[in-house]
Protein backbone atom coordinates (compact mmCIF):
# COMPACT_ATOMS: atom_id res chain seq x y z
CA UNK A 1 0.00 0.00 0.00
CA UNK A 2 1.32 3.47 -0.95
CA UNK A 3 0.66 6.68 0.20
CA UNK A 4 -0.51 9.71 -2.23
CA UNK A 5 -2.40 12.24 -2.59
CA UNK A 6 -4.31 10.02 -5.45
CA UNK A 7 -5.15 7.67 -2.63
CA UNK A 8 -6.31 9.82 -0.36
CA UNK A 9 -9.01 10.69 -2.86
CA UNK A 10 -10.10 7.54 -3.99
CA UNK A 11 -10.31 6.55 -0.17
CA UNK A 12 -12.19 9.70 0.93
CA UNK A 13 -14.80 8.68 -2.25
CA UNK A 14 -15.11 5.04 -1.47
CA UNK A 15 -15.94 5.25 2.05
CA UNK A 16 -12.21 4.63 3.33
CA UNK A 17 -12.59 0.75 3.20
CA UNK A 18 -9.20 0.29 1.34
CA UNK A 19 -6.88 1.01 4.37
CA UNK A 20 -4.97 -1.33 5.75
CA UNK A 21 -2.87 -2.19 8.89
CA UNK A 22 0.61 -0.62 8.57
CA UNK A 23 2.43 -3.53 9.60
CA UNK A 24 2.05 -7.53 9.90
CA UNK A 25 2.23 -8.74 13.17
CA UNK A 26 3.92 -12.05 12.99
CA UNK A 27 5.41 -14.55 15.48
CA UNK A 28 9.15 -14.81 16.43
CA UNK A 29 10.50 -16.98 13.73
CA UNK A 30 13.50 -20.06 15.76
CA UNK A 31 16.59 -17.72 14.10
CA UNK A 32 17.31 -14.57 12.58
CA UNK A 33 20.70 -13.36 10.46
CA UNK A 34 20.09 -9.72 12.34
CA UNK A 35 18.04 -9.42 15.52
CA UNK A 36 17.74 -5.85 16.73
CA UNK A 37 16.55 -5.44 20.37
CA UNK A 38 13.79 -2.22 21.23
CA UNK A 39 11.01 -0.78 18.76
CA UNK A 40 11.81 2.54 19.68
CA UNK A 41 12.96 5.30 16.59
CA UNK A 42 16.37 3.69 16.70
CA UNK A 43 15.70 0.60 16.62
CA UNK A 44 13.33 0.53 13.68
CA UNK A 45 15.55 2.85 11.69
CA UNK A 46 18.45 0.55 12.29
CA UNK A 47 16.23 -2.80 10.71
CA UNK A 48 14.68 -0.01 7.52
CA UNK A 49 18.07 1.22 6.54
CA UNK A 50 20.10 -2.40 7.14
CA UNK A 51 17.19 -4.09 5.49
CA UNK A 52 16.33 -1.34 2.39
CA UNK A 53 20.47 -0.43 2.19
CA UNK A 54 22.53 -2.87 3.61
CA UNK A 55 21.63 -6.51 3.50
CA UNK A 56 18.96 -8.83 2.67
CA UNK A 57 18.61 -10.72 5.66
CA UNK A 58 16.60 -12.13 7.93
CA UNK A 59 16.30 -9.76 10.49
CA UNK A 60 13.75 -9.19 13.12
CA UNK A 61 13.15 -6.11 15.77
CA UNK A 62 11.69 -7.36 19.26
CA UNK A 63 10.30 -4.84 21.70
CA UNK A 64 9.12 -5.43 25.24
CA UNK A 65 5.53 -3.21 24.39
CA UNK A 66 4.74 -2.25 21.51
CA UNK A 67 6.13 0.04 18.61
CA UNK A 68 7.07 3.63 19.95
CA UNK A 69 5.92 3.31 23.58
CA UNK A 70 9.17 4.55 24.56
CA UNK A 71 11.24 7.81 24.11
CA UNK A 72 10.38 8.09 20.81
CA UNK A 73 6.43 8.37 21.61
CA UNK A 74 7.50 10.81 24.40
CA UNK A 75 9.89 13.27 22.98
CA UNK A 76 9.30 16.75 22.50
CA UNK A 77 10.29 16.40 18.98
CA UNK A 78 13.15 19.28 17.96
CA UNK A 79 15.33 18.16 15.00
CA UNK A 80 18.76 20.51 14.50
CA UNK A 81 22.44 19.95 13.55
CA UNK A 82 24.29 22.91 15.27
CA UNK A 83 26.69 20.94 17.91
CA UNK A 84 30.20 22.54 18.39
CA UNK A 85 32.24 18.82 18.49
CA UNK A 86 34.24 17.18 15.70
CA UNK A 87 32.98 13.84 16.99
CA UNK A 88 29.68 15.07 17.20
CA UNK A 89 28.42 17.68 14.53
CA UNK A 90 29.03 15.94 11.11
CA UNK A 91 26.74 13.62 12.51
CA UNK A 92 24.18 14.96 13.25
CA UNK A 93 24.18 17.09 9.88
CA UNK A 94 23.84 13.69 8.29
CA UNK A 95 21.12 12.94 10.10
CA UNK A 96 19.52 16.38 8.94
CA UNK A 97 20.08 15.88 5.19
CA UNK A 98 18.00 12.17 5.89
CA UNK A 99 15.33 13.95 7.72
CA UNK A 100 15.33 16.32 4.78
CA UNK A 101 14.78 13.35 2.46
CA UNK A 102 12.99 10.73 4.56
CA UNK A 103 9.69 11.28 4.17
CA UNK A 104 9.91 10.42 -0.43
CA UNK A 105 12.09 7.69 1.18
CA UNK A 106 9.79 5.35 3.12
CA UNK A 107 7.09 7.50 1.15
CA UNK A 108 5.26 8.10 4.95
CA UNK A 109 4.16 11.76 6.26
CA UNK A 110 6.39 12.10 9.10
CA UNK A 111 5.76 15.99 9.23
CA UNK A 112 9.36 16.89 9.10
CA UNK A 113 8.71 20.46 9.37
CA UNK A 114 11.96 23.23 9.26
CA UNK A 115 10.78 25.70 11.12
CA UNK A 116 14.42 26.98 12.20
CA UNK A 117 15.68 27.08 15.87
CA UNK A 118 17.29 29.97 18.05
CA UNK A 119 19.20 29.65 21.15
CA UNK A 120 18.78 32.86 23.19
CA UNK A 121 21.58 34.25 25.07
CA UNK A 122 22.02 37.01 27.46
CA UNK A 123 25.92 38.40 27.74
CA UNK A 124 28.58 38.44 25.99
CA UNK A 125 30.18 35.69 26.89
CA UNK A 126 27.58 33.33 25.93
CA UNK A 127 27.40 35.42 22.45
CA UNK A 128 31.05 34.25 22.39
CA UNK A 129 30.17 31.09 22.88
CA UNK A 130 27.73 30.86 20.08
CA UNK A 131 29.64 32.68 18.26
CA UNK A 132 32.39 30.10 18.11
CA UNK A 133 29.30 26.93 17.98
CA UNK A 134 28.02 28.96 15.13
CA UNK A 135 31.67 29.60 13.11
CA UNK A 136 31.87 25.34 14.23
CA UNK A 137 28.35 24.45 13.03
CA UNK A 138 29.31 26.49 9.10
CA UNK A 139 32.87 24.84 8.87
CA UNK A 140 30.88 21.81 9.03
CA UNK A 141 28.91 22.79 6.21
CA UNK A 142 25.67 23.20 8.01
CA UNK A 143 23.84 26.51 8.48
CA UNK A 144 24.28 28.58 11.31
CA UNK A 145 23.52 32.41 11.88
CA UNK A 146 23.96 34.72 14.86
CA UNK A 147 21.15 36.73 15.37
CA UNK A 148 20.83 40.32 17.37
CA UNK A 149 18.37 42.24 19.69
CA UNK A 150 16.38 43.78 17.01
CA UNK A 151 16.05 40.88 14.49
CA UNK A 152 14.97 38.55 16.91
CA UNK A 153 12.35 41.23 18.03
CA UNK A 154 10.73 40.93 14.52
CA UNK A 155 10.94 37.46 14.50
CA UNK A 156 9.70 36.56 17.76
CA UNK A 157 8.27 40.22 19.58
CA UNK A 158 6.38 37.97 22.79
CA UNK A 159 9.63 37.33 24.54
CA UNK A 160 10.43 39.08 27.53
CA UNK A 161 13.62 41.10 26.30
CA UNK A 162 13.96 42.81 29.54
CA UNK A 163 14.43 40.47 31.88
CA UNK A 164 15.81 41.89 34.56
CA UNK A 165 18.16 38.48 35.39
CA UNK A 166 18.30 37.28 31.84
CA UNK A 167 18.05 40.30 29.15
CA UNK A 168 17.82 39.29 25.48
CA UNK A 169 20.74 39.99 23.66
CA UNK A 170 20.43 37.62 20.74
CA UNK A 171 20.40 34.11 19.63
CA UNK A 172 22.08 31.55 17.47
CA UNK A 173 19.79 30.14 14.87
CA UNK A 174 19.63 27.61 12.45
CA UNK A 175 16.96 27.69 9.87
CA UNK A 176 17.15 23.85 8.93
CA UNK A 177 16.30 22.94 12.32
CA UNK A 178 12.64 21.94 13.38
CA UNK A 179 10.65 19.19 14.18
CA UNK A 180 9.03 16.02 13.09
CA UNK A 181 6.27 14.14 14.17
CA UNK A 182 7.94 11.81 16.33
CA UNK A 183 5.24 9.12 16.49
CA UNK A 184 4.84 9.17 12.30
CA UNK A 185 8.46 8.93 12.18
CA UNK A 186 8.13 5.49 14.39
CA UNK A 187 5.50 4.39 12.03
CA UNK A 188 7.27 5.33 9.22
CA UNK A 189 10.05 3.27 9.60
CA UNK A 190 8.35 0.25 10.98
CA UNK A 191 6.15 0.70 7.54
CA UNK A 192 9.19 1.05 5.62
CA UNK A 193 10.79 -1.93 7.59
CA UNK A 194 7.98 -4.74 7.46
CA UNK A 195 7.37 -3.77 3.57
CA UNK A 196 11.38 -4.67 3.30
CA UNK A 197 10.58 -8.12 4.93
CA UNK A 198 11.39 -7.31 8.45
CA UNK A 199 9.64 -9.35 11.29
CA UNK A 200 8.23 -6.69 13.74
CA UNK A 201 7.68 -8.34 16.79
CA UNK A 202 5.39 -7.03 19.91
CA UNK A 203 5.17 -8.10 23.46
CA UNK A 204 8.47 -9.67 23.24
CA UNK A 205 10.73 -8.96 26.21
CA UNK A 206 14.34 -9.73 25.93
CA UNK A 207 15.78 -11.37 29.34
CA UNK A 208 18.93 -12.36 28.58
CA UNK A 209 21.68 -13.59 26.47
CA UNK A 210 22.72 -16.91 25.07
CA UNK A 211 26.44 -16.47 25.10
CA UNK A 212 29.22 -19.48 24.23
CA UNK A 213 33.14 -18.68 24.25
CA UNK A 214 32.52 -14.74 24.03
CA UNK A 215 30.00 -14.97 21.20
CA UNK A 216 26.24 -14.11 21.48
CA UNK A 217 24.26 -17.02 20.05
CA UNK A 218 20.71 -15.45 20.38
CA UNK A 219 18.29 -14.17 22.86
CA UNK A 220 16.19 -15.33 25.84
CA UNK A 221 12.85 -13.56 25.13
CA UNK A 222 9.34 -13.73 27.13
CA UNK A 223 8.22 -15.32 23.66
CA UNK A 224 11.20 -18.05 24.02
CA UNK A 225 14.75 -18.29 22.42
CA UNK A 226 14.99 -16.57 19.74
CA UNK A 227 18.91 -17.28 17.69
CA UNK A 228 20.67 -14.67 15.81
CA UNK A 229 23.79 -14.45 13.97
CA UNK A 230 24.26 -10.53 15.12
CA UNK A 231 22.57 -8.85 18.09
CA UNK A 232 21.98 -5.06 17.67
CA UNK A 233 20.73 -2.99 21.43
CA UNK A 234 19.12 -0.30 21.32
CA UNK A 235 17.21 0.17 24.11
CA UNK A 236 17.44 3.67 25.14
CA UNK A 237 16.73 3.99 29.17
CA UNK A 238 16.84 0.22 29.79
CA UNK A 239 20.39 -0.13 28.25
CA UNK A 240 22.06 -0.64 31.84
CA UNK A 241 19.51 -3.22 32.47
CA UNK A 242 19.99 -5.22 29.06
CA UNK A 243 23.49 -5.22 28.71
CA UNK A 244 24.09 -6.33 32.54
CA UNK A 245 22.32 -9.56 31.23
CA UNK A 246 25.83 -9.63 29.08
CA UNK A 247 27.62 -8.78 32.11
CA UNK A 248 28.78 -5.36 31.35
CA UNK A 249 28.41 -2.59 33.42
CA UNK A 250 28.08 0.74 31.26
CA UNK A 251 29.34 4.01 31.57
CA UNK A 252 25.68 5.41 31.35
CA UNK A 253 22.87 6.28 34.05
CA UNK A 254 19.08 6.47 33.58
CA UNK A 255 17.53 9.99 34.59
CA UNK A 256 13.94 11.03 33.97
CA UNK A 257 13.19 14.11 31.57
CA UNK A 258 9.34 15.43 31.79
CA UNK A 259 7.52 17.42 29.01
CA UNK A 260 4.14 19.40 29.09
CA UNK A 261 1.98 19.92 26.32
CA UNK A 262 -0.87 23.18 26.88
CA UNK A 263 -4.22 23.32 25.16
CA UNK A 264 -4.16 23.67 21.23
CA UNK A 265 -3.95 27.74 20.56
CA UNK A 266 -4.10 29.62 17.53
CA UNK A 267 -0.39 29.76 15.76
CA UNK A 268 2.04 31.64 17.88
CA UNK A 269 5.21 30.17 17.96
CA UNK A 270 6.59 30.44 14.71
CA UNK A 271 10.12 27.84 15.60
CA UNK A 272 11.69 26.32 18.58
CA UNK A 273 13.32 28.87 21.19
CA UNK A 274 15.74 27.41 23.57
CA UNK A 275 16.29 29.59 26.98
CA UNK A 276 18.83 27.53 28.43
CA UNK A 277 19.98 30.10 30.99
CA UNK A 278 16.07 29.39 32.47
CA UNK A 279 16.19 26.03 31.82
CA UNK A 280 12.90 26.40 29.75
CA UNK A 281 12.73 25.21 25.56
CA UNK A 282 9.47 25.17 23.08
CA UNK A 283 7.46 24.95 20.34
CA UNK A 284 4.44 24.93 18.84
CA UNK A 285 2.35 21.52 17.26
CA UNK A 286 0.49 21.67 13.91
CA UNK A 287 -2.47 21.09 16.03
CA UNK A 288 -1.41 24.10 18.38
CA UNK A 289 -0.89 23.07 21.66
CA UNK A 290 2.97 24.58 22.91
CA UNK A 291 5.42 22.32 23.71
CA UNK A 292 7.74 22.70 25.77
CA UNK A 293 10.44 21.04 28.23
CA UNK A 294 13.26 21.89 30.81
CA UNK A 295 16.29 20.15 32.54
CA UNK A 296 15.95 16.47 33.42
CA UNK A 297 14.73 16.07 37.20
CA UNK A 298 18.74 14.84 38.06
CA UNK A 299 18.54 11.83 40.14
CA UNK A 300 19.00 8.06 38.58
CA UNK A 301 14.82 7.17 37.70
CA UNK A 302 13.01 4.51 35.94
CA UNK A 303 9.84 5.85 37.04
CA UNK A 304 9.03 7.15 33.59
CA UNK A 305 7.47 10.80 35.54
CA UNK A 306 9.22 13.48 37.54
CA UNK A 307 8.94 15.07 40.35
CA UNK A 308 7.32 18.53 41.29
CA UNK A 309 9.83 20.32 41.59
CA UNK A 310 11.08 20.45 38.08
CA UNK A 311 7.81 21.12 36.85
CA UNK A 312 7.65 24.44 38.96
CA UNK A 313 10.79 25.20 37.99
CA UNK A 314 10.00 24.57 33.71
CA UNK A 315 6.46 26.67 34.39
CA UNK A 316 9.05 29.61 36.15
CA UNK A 317 11.02 29.24 32.66
CA UNK A 318 8.23 29.91 30.75
CA UNK A 319 7.20 32.72 32.72
CA UNK A 320 10.26 34.73 32.48
CA UNK A 321 10.78 34.27 28.90
CA UNK A 322 6.93 34.80 27.75
CA UNK A 323 4.77 36.16 30.41
CA UNK A 324 1.87 35.38 27.91
CA UNK A 325 2.57 31.68 28.18
CA UNK A 326 0.58 32.13 31.87
CA UNK A 327 -2.67 32.36 30.15
CA UNK A 328 -2.54 29.15 28.46
CA UNK A 329 -4.12 25.81 30.46
CA UNK A 330 -1.61 22.89 30.77
CA UNK A 331 -3.31 19.88 29.30
CA UNK A 332 -0.69 17.15 30.21
CA UNK A 333 2.48 16.31 31.10
CA UNK A 334 4.70 13.01 31.32
CA UNK A 335 8.02 11.34 31.50
CA UNK A 336 10.60 9.25 29.87
CA UNK A 337 13.62 7.33 30.78
CA UNK A 338 16.87 8.86 29.36
CA UNK A 339 20.17 6.77 28.75
CA UNK A 340 22.49 9.63 30.21
CA UNK A 341 26.01 8.82 29.74
CA UNK A 342 29.00 9.93 31.17
CA UNK A 343 30.35 12.80 28.73
CA UNK A 344 27.02 13.62 26.92
CA UNK A 345 27.42 11.69 23.78
CA UNK A 346 26.01 8.39 22.07
CA UNK A 347 27.81 5.29 21.58
CA UNK A 348 27.35 2.98 18.25
CA UNK A 349 29.78 0.48 18.84
CA UNK A 350 30.43 -2.94 19.12
CA UNK A 351 31.13 -4.77 22.58
CA UNK A 352 33.51 -7.19 24.46
CA UNK A 353 31.09 -9.92 23.19
CA UNK A 354 31.58 -10.99 19.89
CA UNK A 355 28.10 -10.30 17.76
CA UNK A 356 26.65 -8.00 20.25
CA UNK A 357 26.39 -4.50 19.66
CA UNK A 358 25.30 -1.02 21.01
CA UNK A 359 23.61 1.92 20.58
CA UNK A 360 22.95 4.25 23.41
CA UNK A 361 23.97 7.17 25.35
CA UNK A 362 21.34 9.40 23.66
CA UNK A 363 20.27 11.25 26.60
CA UNK A 364 18.17 14.28 25.91
CA UNK A 365 18.95 14.18 22.27
CA UNK A 366 18.32 11.66 20.85
CA UNK A 367 15.24 11.96 18.46
CA UNK A 368 17.08 14.20 16.10
CA UNK A 369 19.69 11.50 15.71
CA UNK A 370 17.41 8.39 14.63
CA UNK A 371 17.68 8.76 11.16
CA UNK A 372 21.70 9.13 11.01
CA UNK A 373 21.68 6.41 14.37
CA UNK A 374 19.44 3.97 12.47
CA UNK A 375 21.73 4.48 9.13
CA UNK A 376 25.47 4.04 11.29
CA UNK A 377 23.79 1.25 13.53
CA UNK A 378 23.21 -0.51 10.35
CA UNK A 379 26.64 0.28 8.60
CA UNK A 380 28.16 -1.56 11.55
CA UNK A 381 26.17 -4.31 12.09
CA UNK A 382 25.84 -5.01 7.92
CA UNK A 383 30.09 -4.41 8.02
CA UNK A 384 31.59 -4.69 11.04
CA UNK A 385 33.13 -1.30 10.63
CA UNK A 386 31.53 2.36 12.03
CA UNK A 387 30.03 4.41 9.42
CA UNK A 388 32.13 8.02 8.59
CA UNK A 389 30.34 10.05 10.34
CA UNK A 390 30.43 7.91 13.91
CA UNK A 391 33.71 6.58 14.71
CA UNK A 392 33.79 8.96 17.94
CA UNK A 393 30.91 6.84 19.29
CA UNK A 394 33.04 4.68 20.79
CA UNK A 395 32.51 2.56 23.27
CA UNK A 396 36.03 2.23 25.22
CA UNK A 397 36.06 6.13 24.52
CA UNK A 398 36.36 7.04 28.07
CA UNK A 399 39.47 4.48 29.32
CA UNK A 400 41.27 6.09 26.14
CA UNK A 401 40.82 9.67 26.70
CA UNK A 402 38.67 10.58 23.70
CA UNK A 403 35.65 11.44 25.62
CA UNK A 404 32.79 14.10 23.55
CA UNK A 405 31.85 16.15 26.34
CA UNK A 406 29.69 19.52 23.92
CA UNK A 407 29.34 21.16 27.56
CA UNK A 408 32.21 20.57 29.83
CA UNK A 409 30.72 19.16 32.56
CA UNK A 410 32.56 15.68 33.13
CA UNK A 411 31.62 12.60 34.63
CA UNK A 412 28.23 13.45 35.46
CA UNK A 413 25.53 13.14 33.57
CA UNK A 414 22.49 15.36 35.53
CA UNK A 415 25.16 18.06 34.38
CA UNK A 416 25.22 17.51 30.65
CA UNK B 1 10.24 13.63 47.63
CA UNK B 2 11.08 14.11 51.01
CA UNK B 3 14.88 13.20 52.49
CA UNK B 4 15.01 12.21 56.14
CA UNK B 5 18.02 14.00 57.39
CA UNK B 6 19.70 12.52 60.15
CA UNK B 7 19.93 15.76 62.22
CA UNK B 8 17.43 17.74 61.03
CA UNK B 9 14.59 15.54 60.39
CA UNK B 10 12.56 15.33 57.06
CA UNK B 11 13.86 17.77 54.34
CA UNK B 12 12.23 18.85 50.85
CA UNK B 13 14.99 17.36 48.29
CA UNK B 14 15.10 20.41 46.07
CA UNK B 15 17.59 21.64 48.93
CA UNK B 16 19.44 19.28 48.22
CA UNK B 17 22.06 19.01 44.93
CA UNK B 18 22.22 15.44 43.74
CA UNK B 19 25.69 13.76 42.84
CA UNK B 20 25.42 10.09 42.13
CA UNK B 21 25.87 6.08 43.19
CA UNK B 22 27.45 6.09 46.83
CA UNK B 23 30.11 3.74 45.39
CA UNK B 24 32.06 7.29 44.41
CA UNK B 25 32.79 7.22 49.09
CA UNK B 26 35.00 3.85 47.40
CA UNK B 27 37.65 6.04 45.69
CA UNK B 28 40.76 4.27 44.40
CA UNK B 29 44.29 3.88 45.71
CA UNK B 30 46.02 6.24 42.84
CA UNK B 31 49.26 4.24 43.58
CA UNK B 32 47.94 0.61 43.90
CA UNK B 33 49.31 -1.85 41.10
CA UNK B 34 46.50 -1.19 38.29
CA UNK B 35 45.19 2.59 39.09
CA UNK B 36 44.43 3.60 36.05
CA UNK B 37 41.73 0.87 35.09
CA UNK B 38 40.63 1.10 38.68
CA UNK B 39 39.99 4.71 38.11
CA UNK B 40 38.24 4.26 35.12
CA UNK B 41 35.75 2.04 36.37
CA UNK B 42 35.12 4.19 39.59
CA UNK B 43 34.54 7.47 37.36
CA UNK B 44 32.96 5.94 34.69
CA UNK B 45 31.05 3.33 35.08
CA UNK B 46 27.72 2.33 37.02
CA UNK B 47 25.65 -0.44 38.19
CA UNK B 48 22.31 2.40 37.58
CA UNK B 49 20.05 -0.38 39.51
CA UNK B 50 16.57 -0.54 38.85
CA UNK B 51 15.07 -0.51 42.40
CA UNK B 52 17.08 0.00 45.30
CA UNK B 53 20.01 2.83 44.92
CA UNK B 54 22.17 4.20 47.59
CA UNK B 55 23.16 7.47 46.45
CA UNK B 56 25.05 10.67 47.66
CA UNK B 57 22.97 13.95 48.07
CA UNK B 58 24.20 17.72 49.15
CA UNK B 59 22.58 20.10 51.71
CA UNK B 60 23.53 22.87 49.75
CA UNK B 61 20.59 24.72 50.98
CA UNK B 62 20.87 23.62 54.28
CA UNK B 63 23.56 22.39 57.11
CA UNK B 64 26.02 21.70 53.79
CA UNK B 65 26.26 17.86 54.94
CA UNK B 66 26.74 15.29 52.65
CA UNK B 67 24.01 12.57 52.81
CA UNK B 68 24.27 8.76 51.72
CA UNK B 69 20.09 8.59 50.66
CA UNK B 70 18.73 5.14 49.64
CA UNK B 71 16.07 5.41 47.30
CA UNK B 72 14.13 3.27 44.93
CA UNK B 73 14.47 4.30 41.30
CA UNK B 74 11.65 2.50 39.99
CA UNK B 75 8.95 4.18 42.35
CA UNK B 76 10.92 7.05 43.79
CA UNK B 77 10.04 5.98 47.22
CA UNK B 78 12.36 7.00 49.34
CA UNK B 79 14.04 4.19 52.67
CA UNK B 80 16.53 5.94 54.62
CA UNK B 81 19.50 8.71 54.94
CA UNK B 82 22.64 8.77 56.72
CA UNK B 83 25.24 10.90 57.07
CA UNK B 84 28.05 10.48 54.46
CA UNK B 85 30.78 10.90 56.79
CA UNK B 86 29.23 7.93 59.11
CA UNK B 87 29.28 5.59 56.32
CA UNK B 88 32.44 6.87 55.02
CA UNK B 89 34.24 5.86 58.67
CA UNK B 90 32.55 2.78 58.68
CA UNK B 91 33.65 1.57 55.25
CA UNK B 92 37.31 2.84 56.43
CA UNK B 93 37.11 1.08 59.95
CA UNK B 94 35.78 -2.28 58.00
CA UNK B 95 39.05 -2.23 56.28
C1 LIG C 1 10.53 14.22 27.50
C2 LIG C 1 11.57 13.97 26.46
C3 LIG C 1 11.84 14.96 25.51
C4 LIG C 1 12.80 14.75 24.52
N1 LIG C 1 12.99 15.71 23.57
C5 LIG C 1 13.87 15.51 22.56
C6 LIG C 1 14.01 16.48 21.53
O1 LIG C 1 13.32 17.51 21.51
N2 LIG C 1 14.92 16.26 20.55
C7 LIG C 1 15.70 15.14 20.54
O2 LIG C 1 16.52 14.99 19.65
N3 LIG C 1 15.56 14.17 21.49
C8 LIG C 1 14.66 14.33 22.49
N4 LIG C 1 14.50 13.37 23.47
C9 LIG C 1 15.36 12.16 23.44
C10 LIG C 1 14.85 11.08 22.50
O3 LIG C 1 13.47 10.89 22.66
C11 LIG C 1 15.59 9.77 22.80
O4 LIG C 1 16.99 9.99 22.87
C12 LIG C 1 15.36 8.69 21.75
O5 LIG C 1 13.99 8.56 21.47
C13 LIG C 1 15.93 7.36 22.24
O6 LIG C 1 15.96 6.36 21.23
P1 LIG C 1 14.71 5.41 20.90
O7 LIG C 1 13.71 6.17 20.13
O8 LIG C 1 15.24 4.20 20.23
O9 LIG C 1 14.19 5.07 22.37
P2 LIG C 1 12.84 4.37 22.83
O10 LIG C 1 11.68 4.81 22.03
O11 LIG C 1 12.77 4.51 24.30
O12 LIG C 1 13.11 2.85 22.42
C14 LIG C 1 13.64 1.86 23.27
C15 LIG C 1 12.69 0.69 23.21
O13 LIG C 1 13.31 -0.45 23.79
C16 LIG C 1 12.29 -1.20 24.42
N5 LIG C 1 12.90 -2.12 25.38
C17 LIG C 1 13.48 -1.82 26.57
N6 LIG C 1 13.91 -2.94 27.20
C18 LIG C 1 13.62 -3.97 26.36
C19 LIG C 1 13.84 -5.39 26.44
N7 LIG C 1 14.43 -5.95 27.50
N8 LIG C 1 13.40 -6.14 25.41
C20 LIG C 1 12.77 -5.59 24.32
N9 LIG C 1 12.56 -4.27 24.21
C21 LIG C 1 12.98 -3.46 25.21
C22 LIG C 1 11.41 -0.14 25.06
O14 LIG C 1 10.12 -0.66 25.36
C23 LIG C 1 11.39 0.93 23.99
O15 LIG C 1 10.29 0.83 23.13
C24 LIG C 1 13.54 13.54 24.49
C25 LIG C 1 13.28 12.55 25.44
C26 LIG C 1 12.29 12.74 26.41
C27 LIG C 1 12.01 11.66 27.40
Amino acid sequence: MRFSALRVIKEALTGHKGWQPLWRNPDPQPAYDFVIVGGGGHGLATAYYLSTTFRKARIAVLEKGWLGQGNIGRNTTIIRSNYLLPGNQPFYEFSMKLWEGLEQAFNFNAMVSQRGIVNLFHSDGQRDAYRRRGNAVLLSGADAELLDRDQLRAMIPFLNFDNTRFPIKGGLSQRRAGTARHDGVAWGYARGADLAGVDLIQNCEVTGFRIAQGRVLGVETSRGYIGAGKVGVAVAGMTSQVMAKAGLRLPIESHVLQAFVSEGLKPVIPGVITFGAGHFYISQSDKGGLVFGGDIDGYNSYAQRGNLAVIEDVAEGGMALMPMIGRARLLRIWGGIMDMSMDGSPIIDRTPVEGLYLNAGWCYGGFKATPASGYAFAHLLATDTPHDTARAFRLDRFAKGHVIDEKGAGAQPNLH
Amino acid sequence: MLIPHPLLGPRDAVEFTYLGDASLLARPDGLAEGADAAFHDYVYLRDNPAGVHRELWYHEQGDRSWLVVTRNTVTHEILGAELARDVALAMRGAK
